[in-house]
């Protein structure tokens, strides 16, 4: 198993538990995507796979180790883009490379490779302020792949985005995957982008969150959005999460 | 609370441990590095004979008229400067030829212009202060958001109610900043006007600590015009508070 | 048309010919005034010299060629105070704004010293180093010190932690931490904090040079004050005034030039 989630709860301060105990395993090159209501835990969840916060009980395990601490194993793409501002579209791909003391060569030729791959080859000088939303969020994908990590762990990454540019990142995430093979945990509220995406859609409960279901997306690599399965599977997926959904507003 | 006692304490253990042991050791001339029993003394005396309060007021009062005197102007010619954009092109450009002369320059103009009395104190706090509290006070006004202006025109908002309603709330916490940074800048200057030509003030204090050699003295006054300071921010802070319910 | 309180905007060629004819207008109405004191014997003259002849007397001063090493002897020392506070203040705020040990012992004790007037200081730094450079290039830095200690502080402390965590998940070490992500996304505000340090420099430096120099503006300006000459008191302000402006304008420079990433073209 890639990822072992072995009942990991979290608690902020002396308050309510945030995150019940998740139990999950995550198998190598899969794609999982967590659905679940408005503050159930699902970024807290992920912050603790990504070593940015330490699980109240339980631990989580990346190829059979402990996570004490981020790394560059773990790419992470960030809701809010979070780009260094002082660096060009290239400077923030080269980021993690330079870290790693790449030769220049080598750095370029990752670059130019992962800008290719999000479409932003035309768009490598400029800096973040003169970026839409869409392409600062390729920007951050190609900066977390570019680093080559093993995991790629991203909260809500397309929900700033309007419906068409989501769809359209939809479109090369997938197509992305379908390259790189990474182990991709993935936190979204939209649950067309889940089964769009996703090899298994873990449902979670109210909070504290816990699991409450865990739904195989048995379609094929190239997914069709109209396709009768997926809605079938859509709609399944979509009570599952309305019965939680209604919970919190009880 | 706690923690401002502490550092209080921690403050005074390292000024006490310094002076004292410079005293024991002689490090340099004792009577250079004034203890906190010597600036106590001092401090006890000058309350004593009343000579603390009376300069603290002399102080106060030069400060007071000035800063009134500026802010009015201030808030008078920064709201017109902002509201109108001729009157903001002619008044722009003085007030920018102006202003990065350092105003504590000016002040032995003011000295040879308004005598050595009370007046030519007053009038430095107010050309001094005038400034900043001017730049503050136009450019609140200035940042206030077009989309607000926009939404209370189609909300039927004639052009006086966007200026009482709209454009004097959404400043108003930019220009009380401005008068604050006004207000602390003429406690910084008046130390400096008073060092130059008077006879009482806080300023004057010190500076006779200078000319008749009385460290302590000099420290007490710095002290006391750093508590001022303090006791002030304190009081601008909670007004703000006050006014603007966040 | 932008619709708001600026109002429309104005072209760039009539901006700067509304600003000249503002300049131009204010150095006419001074010398009215001026001419008018000395025509109907308001008061006497001396007191409000028109701006000609403010500037003759700075002619005539660097005819005499005395301006030149004034000018020097305030810019030296301001240079000197001034770049000795920048290394310390930013090399103490930066590990102060990011350990918070530190800070929580650090920053009560700045803040309880911080509302002590730098200029209520002056006498003591005369006492104990003389009345020499010493106590001049002495006080400008640690006038200066402290605003720039606190933007220093202040910008490494609310540095966006997401931009931590980015950096942290790409695999960066702490030392790269520190030069690749703290250090530049402080230098906005750390830049801010240099710039307030240079103007409050030229404001102290005025009153030291008045109290015991034998050289600089300030010292022309208390001497032209001992013997009745205002329009040198007017000539040396105005230069003062221009030193100030031109250090803001290298000061903003250095901020276009290093953050051009804030707005880029
Ligand atoms: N740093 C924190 N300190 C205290 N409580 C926190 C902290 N972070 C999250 N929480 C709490 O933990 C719970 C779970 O938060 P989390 O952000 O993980 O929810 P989420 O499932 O990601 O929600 P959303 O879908 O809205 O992003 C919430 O009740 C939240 O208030
Ligand atoms: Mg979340």
């Amino acid at each position: 198993m890639k990822i072992q989630i072995a009942g990991v709860g979290k608690t902020f301060g002396s308050g309510a538990p945030a995150l019940g105990g998740i139990d999950l395993e995550i198998a190598e090159r899969e794609f999982v995507c967590l659905l679940g209501p408005s503050g159930c835990g699902k970024s807290t969840l992920l912050n603790i796979v990504a070593g940015f916060l330490a699980p109240t009980t339980g631990r989580v395990l990346v190829d059979g180790s402990p996570v004490t601490a981020p790394g560059a194993d773990r790419g992470v793409v960030f809701q809010e883009y979070v780009l260094f501002p002082w660096l060009s579209v290239a400077g923030n791909v080269e980021f993690g490379l330079k870290l790693k003391g790449l030769s220049r060569a080598e750095r370029e030729r990752t670059v130019a490779r992962y800008l290719d791959l999000v479409g932003l080859g035309a768009h490598a000088a400029k800096f973040p302020t003169q970026l839409s939303g869409g392409m600062k969020q390729r920007v951050a994908i190609a900066r977390a792949l570019a680093n080559s990590p093993s995991i790629i762990l991203m909260d809500e990454p397309f929900g700033a985005l309007d419906a068409q540019t989501r769809e359209v990142l939809q479109d090369e995430l997938s197509r992305i995957q379908r390259l790189e093979h990474k182990t991709i945990v993935f936190v979204t509220h939209s649950i067309r982008e889940a089964v769009y995406l996703a090899d298994r859609v873990v449902v979670m409960t109210s909070a504290p969150g816990r699991i409450k279901q865990i739904f195989e997306v048995k379609l094929g690599e190239v997914r069709d959005r109209f396709a009768p399965e997926f809605t079938e599977i859509e709609s399944a997926i979509t009570r599952t999460v309305k019965e939680e959904v209604a919970k919190v507003h009880e | 609370m706690i923690v401002r006692g502490l550092a209080f304490a921690l403050i005074l253990a390292v000024w006490a441990a310094v002076s004292y042991g410079n005293r024991a050791v002689e490090f340099t001339n004792p009577a250079i590095v004034p203890t906190p029993g010597e600036v106590g003394a001092v401090t006890v005396a000058a309350l004593r004979d009343g000579t603390l309060v009376r300069n603290l007021v002399t102080s106060l009062v030069r400060v007071l008229e000035g800063f009134a005197i500026a802010a009015v102007a201030a808030l008078a010619l920064g709201g017109l400067a902002a509201l109108s954009a001729p009157i903001r092109f002619m008044l722009e450009p003085v007030i920018e030829f102006v202003r990065p002369i350092p105003p504590l320059a000016f002040l032995p103009m003011f000295l040879v212009w308004f005598g050595l009395g009370e007046t030519s104190k007053v009038a430095f706090i107010a050309y001094t202060t005038f400034f900043p509290m001017f730049v503050g006070v136009a450019a609140s006004v200035l940042r206030v958001d077009v989309m607000l202006l926009r939404a209370a025109a189609t909300l039927g908002a004639t052009h006086a109610d966007l200026l009482r309603r709209v454009v004097l709330p959404a400043a108003l916490p930019g220009i009380i900043v401005a008068l604050r940074l006004g207000f602390g800048l003429a406690l910084f200057v008046i130390v400096g006007a008073e060092f130059m030509g008077a006879d009482a003030g806080l300023g004057n204090l010190i500076m006779e600590g200078r000319t008749f050699f009385n460290p302590p003295q000099i420290v007490m006054g710095a002290l006391v015009l750093g508590l001022l300071g303090s006791i002030v921010n304190a009081l601008l802070l909670r007004l703000e508070r006050r006014v603007l319910p966040s | 048309m932008e619709w708001g309180l600026r109002g429309p905007a104005v072209a760039r060629r009539r901006a700067l010919r509304l600003k000249l004819a503002a300049i131009v207008g204010f150095l006419a109405l001074w010398s009215i005034v001026s001419g008018a004191v000395a025509a109907l014997k308001l008061f006497n003259p001396i007191f409000l010299p028109g701006p000609w002849v403010v500037l003759g007397a700075l002619v005539t001063l660097a005819a005499k060629g005395q301006l030149w090493g004034h000018v020097v002897a305030t810019l030296e020392r301001v240079a000197v105070g001034f770049s000795t506070g920048a290394v310390l203040a930013i090399g103490f705020g930066l590990p102060v704004g990011y350990f918070r040990a530190l800070r929580n012992v650090v920053e009560p004790v700045v803040e309880l010293l911080r509302p002590i007037p730098p200029l209520a200081m002056l006498p003591l730094f005369i006492v104990w180093v003389g009345i020499g450079e010493g106590s001049k290039v002495g006080f400008i830095t640690y006038a200066t010190f402290f605003p720039m200690f606190l933007t220093t502080v202040h910008a490494v402390r609310h540095l966006d932690p997401l931009l931590v965590r980015a950096a942290q998940s790409l695999g960066a070490r702490p030392a790269q931490l520190f030069f690749r992500v703290i250090l530049p996304a402080a230098l906005p505000e750390i830049l801010t904090g240099i710039r307030l340090g240079v103007a409050l420099s030229f404001f102290v430096i005025v009153i030291s040079e008045f109290i015991g120099a034998e050289r600089g503006l300030g010292y022309l300006i208390n001497d032209g004050r001992n013997f009745f000459l205002v329009p040198q008191m007017l000539g040396a302000a105005v230069l003062l005034g221009l030193l100030g402006y031109t250090g803001n304008a290298i000061a903003r420079a250095a901020e276009r030039r290093f953050l051009r990433w804030q707005s880029p073209s």
